[in-house]
Parts: C-alpha cells; structure tokens; sequence
C-alpha cells in the first residue's frame, strides 16, 4: 500500500518539479530587460559572459569575494550536495554507468561534507545577528529539510543498512511505469518523504535561485550598450518623441 | 550604536576601519525622512499629485506590472536566498547601524509583499515566508527606507546571484510614485528639467551670461580667449554635463578644464541651453518614460545644433545613462559621426589627446596637492569607459597621474568596483537627509582618513557632479576643508599650458 503511495508521490513530485520549473525558467527567459544594466566591470563579449557566469556557478566567485565563510559552508554543500546527487544515479541506470561506478567512494565523503556545509550555514543563521535579523522560518526549515535528508540518507549507508537492491528496483520500475515493493523501512520512508517534498517546493520557493541564476542581467548581460542598441518590446511600443527642438523652445 | 553626533561641526578623529560593524540598531534611521513631494511636483511627471484613495489596490497591481515589464526585477524578487553575504556591504548600514538598511532587508520591505500577493507560499503560508500585506505602514517604510538608498550597487556585487538592490529601490519609487507618494527632491526637479532643459532651472539667457562670465576668468587666467561656446551651430562636439558644472565649486573648475582642453585639441564644440543637463534623475525614481524624455533632449539638440560628436562631462550618473543607456533610450545615433564611441566621457577624449601629445602639461603646478581618487559608484559599476574592460577605473586614474606628481590609492577594498557611495547619490542630495548622508560618508571618510594617516594625502578627486557637492559639505564633519574635494579637470586645468598662454603675475 505505502509502495503504491511512495510511487505516486514520485511521480507527482516530478511532474511539478519539472513543468514548474520550466514554466518559472520560460517566465524568466520571456520577460523583457529594458536596459543593460550589467554590473561592471563586465565582459564585452558574449564569451565573456560565459567565462564570467561559469565562475560564479562553479565557483561562486562574487561568494567568494563578499563573504569567505558563507563561501566555504556554500561550497561544500553545493560541490557535495552535487556529488551525492551524481552518486545517486546508480539508483536510475542499469548497468550503472562506469563514471558513476568511479564517483561511488567519493560521493560517500561528499556527504560529510555537505552536511557540514550545512551545519555551518544553519549555525550562521541562528548565530550571527545580521542573519538571523533576515531569516524568515522558511529559511531555517529549509536548511533542516537538506539536512533531514542527507542525516536519514547517511544514516542508510552507515547505521542501518538498508535493501538497497529492492529500493532499486522500486525505481527502475516507476521509470517503466511498474509499481514494484518498496522496503518498508523508517530510514527509507522518511529520506524519500523529504526528498519528494523538496521537489514539489523547488519551483516556489528560493530554491528557484539554481535557475534564476541564469536570468539576472547585472551579470548575464555584455557590456556593449554603445555599439549595440538594446531595445525591449515594450519600449519600442511606446509614443514617438519629436525629433529637433520645437520652435517656441530654442534658446 | 552610541548615536555619533556629527553635526556639532567638531571634526571627529577617526582614523579607523571603514568596515567596522555597527550593532544593530532597529530603527535607528527610521525618522529619517526627505520631503515628500506636492501635487505640482508629481503632476508634470505623470503622477497622481496626492496619495490616490485606492493605492492598495493600483500599488499591488504596479508591482506585477513591473514583474513582467523588467526581468530584474521579476528575477531578483524571486532568487534571493537569504544567504547575507550583502548585509555588511552598504554605506548607510554601516553608518547607520538600522537593520532595514542590510540591502536584503531593503529589498525584503518590497519582496514580502510581492510574496504575499504573487507567490504562493506568501498566499496560503505568509508566516513561513515573511509575507506580508501591503499596509499604511508598510508604504510609509517602503518610503522611508527606499530613499535611504543611493541605488549605488555595491551590494549587487557582493551577491551570488548578482541582485542588485538599485533595481528594487527604483521600482519601488517608480510603486510610490504611481499612487502619489512621490519624493520632492527628485520629482521638483525633473519637472524643472521639462521646462527649462537643466536641473537648476537656469534659463537660456542666464546660463549665457554664467559662461561668458566664466570665458572672462579664462581669460584673466591665461591671456588667452577660451571659448564656452552655447548653442552653436554646426559645431562637431556637444558637450552634456551636470548643470552644477555652471555654478557650484569644485565642478566650475571641471567645465574650466574641458574648455581648455577643446581649446588645446583644436577641435569646435558647444554647449545647447535646451540639453543643458547630463544628469537624468528619471533613473533615481525608476520610470523608464521620465527617463527616456530626459534622454531625448539630448537627441533633439544633438539633430538641431548639426553635430558629429557628443561627449559627456564629470557626472556619474549621468554617464550610467550616458554610457548604459542612451543608445536604447534616445537612439539609433545614425545621424552622427560613428567613427567616435556614442557618447564618449571627457576623460576618453583627453585621455587620447594625452596619448597623442596634443596637451602641453606641467605636473609640478599641481604639486601642492597629495592625490587620492573616489571612484563614482555609478561610473564604477554602471558603466565603462575606453576600450577595455575596467577602463572606467583606469582611465581616470591615468589622466591624474599624467597631471600630478602625488598620487596615491586608498584601501582596495574601497575602490573600483568595491566603491563606497559618496553618501548623496541616488536622489538623496538633498539638505532634508542631511543626517543620512554625513552617516553614509562614513566608510568613504574612514578610508580617506587612513590614506591621509599613511601617506599625507590632502585631497580627493572625483568624476560625479553628486560626489563632488556630497563631499564639500560632509568633508567638514570629517575634518578636512570643503575644498578638499577636486574635479579630476581642474587637475588637468591646473596643469596644461595653452598655446601663447600668459600666467597672471602674482600681485602679493
């Protein structure tokens, strides 16, 4: 019965983390930029907007510059969140692809790091005045919900060890559209409980910045106003001003 | 924060750290106010003149129009993440020690009511988002708070996703202003900018005879005749610059220098009385149409006067517009010589006629002067300059070093892209914020202070018409002169020397 649940639950969870975050990223990519209004210095080039979004998104290079700590605790979450993620994919693929193969051990350390990453940032939010000044409950929760997951998955692979050849099959089934048995087991229930859950919120909460990110046009946007003329849809709409100095105006 | 009483006119000693970390003070600057503005004001902009009966319901509404009109604005409402790497990076904050003034919080005045009405979460769960409605008190924040930011975007850069605060501020004067809450300062003076094409209200006949006056201390100056020319037709340059370039110190000694350096370049130029103005305060209260009409006047005198080139004097907003903006707000400039970048800065066009020799200069004549330079915030992270990428940074800083012997930097972490506002920009330069602006000073003056410590430095030079009248009052409260502040162009009026020019013989 739970099985059966869990499997709708999934493929619900999917259909609004993929439909709902395309729509937010077609929402972004459709609404006009009225000026250039890149964050300078910035690159002339359109390459150079690729160099520079490729730092900040694998780097975090403005993090990096702003605030050293939330910058270390940012990165190892996200750098281990992303391996754990690749890890993962052994759950998806038969036979597991042979790089995923490779990641195994190395996605097992992640982990740790991800968690202390956000261990680090929770206890900035509750510790440091200016933050906390900013945090709305959301924001805690969602750090606990990250860490709820990565506790009860860790907790899978260390403390009590679970079928994981059946929880596989329970996947590979649901991407075949079968509902196979899924191992009745708190640890099971609760991680995939909350990683459901996380994907249903994705698409309307802040966890949109992953998307958004690709959007903001202080840093996406090349610096070229004066050789190129950037014109919205609107703007271009808007009524004719008259060309050359009326005659009841000159000095 | 012990409140810091810097109005007595003492000079306070505080060689210190420009980032010193204020405790948080909740509303600490919350009865810092600037003047609203009158139905005669806001009228000629478009604007309701007094607060509409329904502005809940047309305040809400403008903010989901604004939503789909600018993808800025759309975006950065929704991918703030609370980390709070920008918390500590605003002047007014730091000077302030009032939590609104952390740029998330800033921004959160706007975004908790966009989440409320536009979001689902702030929908069915606002106590879990910090959504809120849209009250009374709220607008009055929102007022309070966006004019407490000088849309300067040293926060954007601080930010992982690039959200720049500025965008939110102005949209939320831009919100303010569509129900009828607009501020004086700002809104009285665009309308003087409609009727009399300049921010002072200077009419056609009194800016002649200010630049025929200014023609004869040139002349006294040098012996020379050096040309203001107004309105001349046919003439290749435009000249735009800041209206207080025609009569507030130290900018008059700006427009000197680029007058003598047309002078020397040979070249023919002119201002118009109908553009008379570089600034564009359209940009500060957020309305893209104010803007685009500002803009536009430079457009018609431009066609009318049968120029080839225009070039923008010291003035950092202005050249956010000028360089960033123009092109889409007033353009296509097909009509003018494309062999030139549209617009170009003064400092490109001296910078090119020191490059190739044409400027005969005598650094030593600058030499009671210890240098140091404020990089605009406008300029540093609005916009560029020259050919390269930073050229905004380097250019002004290679035309002082050409002009002056002493010449040094103040922390690094304070300059070029990490620059402090000056403390008055973003249509904050008015005496009702006077407070706000001697706080916002704070991490600028601190820096200064320590070059001053460290290597004597005596005076600053700035490119912002803003900057340079901020400092001459607030530089006081920091002990220093208020003729400690200089236009990069004195400089390089102080140093050149005209063909045939004659020094006038010192009568002590």
């Amino acid at each position: 019965m739970l099985s059966i649940v869990y499997a709708v639950l999934f493929y619900v969870a999917t259909i609004l983390l993929v439909v709902g975050t395309g729509m937010k990223i077609l929402k972004y990519a459709r609404t006009p930029a009225p000026l250039k209004i890149p964050v300078s210095p910035a690159p002339r080039t359109r390459r150079g907007v690729w160099m520079r979004m490729g730092r900040e998104v694998l780097f975090f290079q403005s993090l990096f510059k702003s605030n050293r700590w939330i910058w270390i605790f940012g990165m190892l979450f996200h750098w281990g969140m992303l391996l754990v993620l690749l890890r993962h994919l052994r759950y998806f693929t038969q036979p597991v692809w042979w790089w995923v193969e490779l990641i195994q051990p190395i996605g097992v350390y992640a982990s740790f790091a991800m968690v202390l990453g956000l261990g680090g940032l929770l206890f900035r939010r509750i510790f440091v005045n200016r933050i906390r000044y900013i945090s709305d409950p959301s924001d805690y929760l969602m750090l606990l919900l990250i860490i709820g997951i990565a506790v009860t998955g860790m907790g899978m692979k260390f403390v009590m060890p679970v079928d994981i050849v059946a929880i596989k099959v329970f996947f590979l089934g649901l991407m075949r559209f079968q509902i196979n048995e899924l191992p009745m087991n708190i640890g099971v229930l609760l991680h995939l409980g909350m990683v459901a859950f996380l994907m249903i919120i994705f698409p309307i909460s802040k966890l949109i910045h992953a998307p958004g990110l690709f959007f903001a046009p202080s840093r996406t946007q090349v610096d070229n106003a004066r050789e190129f003329r950037h014109l919205s849809a609107w703007a271009s709409q808007l009524p004719p001003l008259p060309e050359g100095i009326p005659k009841d105006e000159k000095g | 924060m012990a409140p810091h009483d810097m109005n007595t006119g003492d000079a306070p000693k505080i060689v210190g750290d420009p980032f010193k970390m204020p405790d948080l003070e909740c509303g600490a600057s919350v009865d810092t106010n600037t003047y609203k503005a009158a139905p005669e004001h806001n009228e000629p902009l478009g604007f309701p003149g007094e607060l509409l009966d329904n502005w809940q319901e047309v305040a809400i509404a403008k903010i989901g129009e604004l939503a789909k009109k600018n993808r800025a604005f759309q975006v950065y409402l929704d991918t703030c993440v609370k980390c709070g790497a920008c918390t500590d990076k605003c002047h007014y904050f730091l000077g302030t020690g009032d939590p609104k003034n952390m740029p998330v919080a800033r921004q959160d005045l706007l975004r908790s009511v966009y989440r409320r009405y536009y979001t689902y979460a702030g929908k069915y769960f606002p106590w879990l988002v910090g959504a809120r409605d849209l009250t009374r008190e709220v607008l009055d924040e929102w007022y309070t708070y966006y004019h407490q930011c000088s849309q300067c975007r040293r926060c954007s850069v601080a930010c992982p996703y690039g959200i720049d605060t500025a965008e939110i501020s102005m949209a939320a004067r831009e919100i303010l202003d569509s129900v009828g809450v607009g501020q004086k300062y700002c809104n009285e003076i665009i309308a003087k900018l409609k009727r009399t094409g300049n921010n002072l209200g200077l009419n056609p006949k009194a800016l002649r005879a200010t630049l025929e006056d200014l023609e004869e201390d040139l002349e006294e100056e040098t012996g020379l005749e050096v040309k203001l020319p107004l309105d001349v037709q046919g003439a290749d340059i435009l000249l735009i610059t800041p209206s207080a370039d025609f009569f507030a110190e130290p900018q008059i000694d700006g427009l000197l220098g680029y007058a003598k350096v047309f002078h020397a370049a040979g070249v023919s130029w002119t201002i118009s009385s109908y553009a008379s103005e570089a600034a564009n305060f359209g940009m500060f209260i957020g309305s893209y149409e104010n803007m685009r009409e500002v803009s536009w006047r430079i457009r018609q005198a431009a066609k009318d006067l049968g120029v080839k080139r225009i070039i923008f004097g010291e003035c950092g907003h202005a050249w956010r517009v000028g360089y960033s903006f123009l092109n889409t707000l007033a353009g296509p400039f097909d009509f003018l010589d494309q062999s030139y970048p549209i617009p170009q800065h003064i400092l490109e066009f001296t910078m090119d006629e020191i490059d190739k020799g044409t400027l005969k200069i005598d650094k030593s004549r600058n030499d009671e002067f210890v240098m140091t330079f404020h990089d605009s915030c406008n300029v540093a992270r609005g916009s560029s300059m020259g050919r390269k990428e930073g050229g905004q940074f380097d250019l002004p800083r290679q035309v002082i070093k050409a002009v002056c012997n002493n010449f040094h930097e103040m922390e690094r972490d304070t300059t070029r892209e990490n620059t402090f506002c000056c403390g008055g920009g973003g249509g904050l330069l008015t005496d009702d914020l006077m407070d706000l602006r001697i706080k916002g000073a704070k991490p600028r003056m601190t820096a200064l202070q320590q070059v001053t410590k460290d290597h004597g430095v005596t005076h600053m030079a700035a490119i912002c018409a803003i900057c340079k009248s901020q400092f001459t009052k607030v530089m006081p409260k920091y002990g220093y002169e208020m003729d400690s502040i200089l236009s990069v162009h004195q400089l390089v009026s102080n140093a050149i020397i005209l063909d045939g020019q004659v020094d006038p013989v010192d009568e002590d």
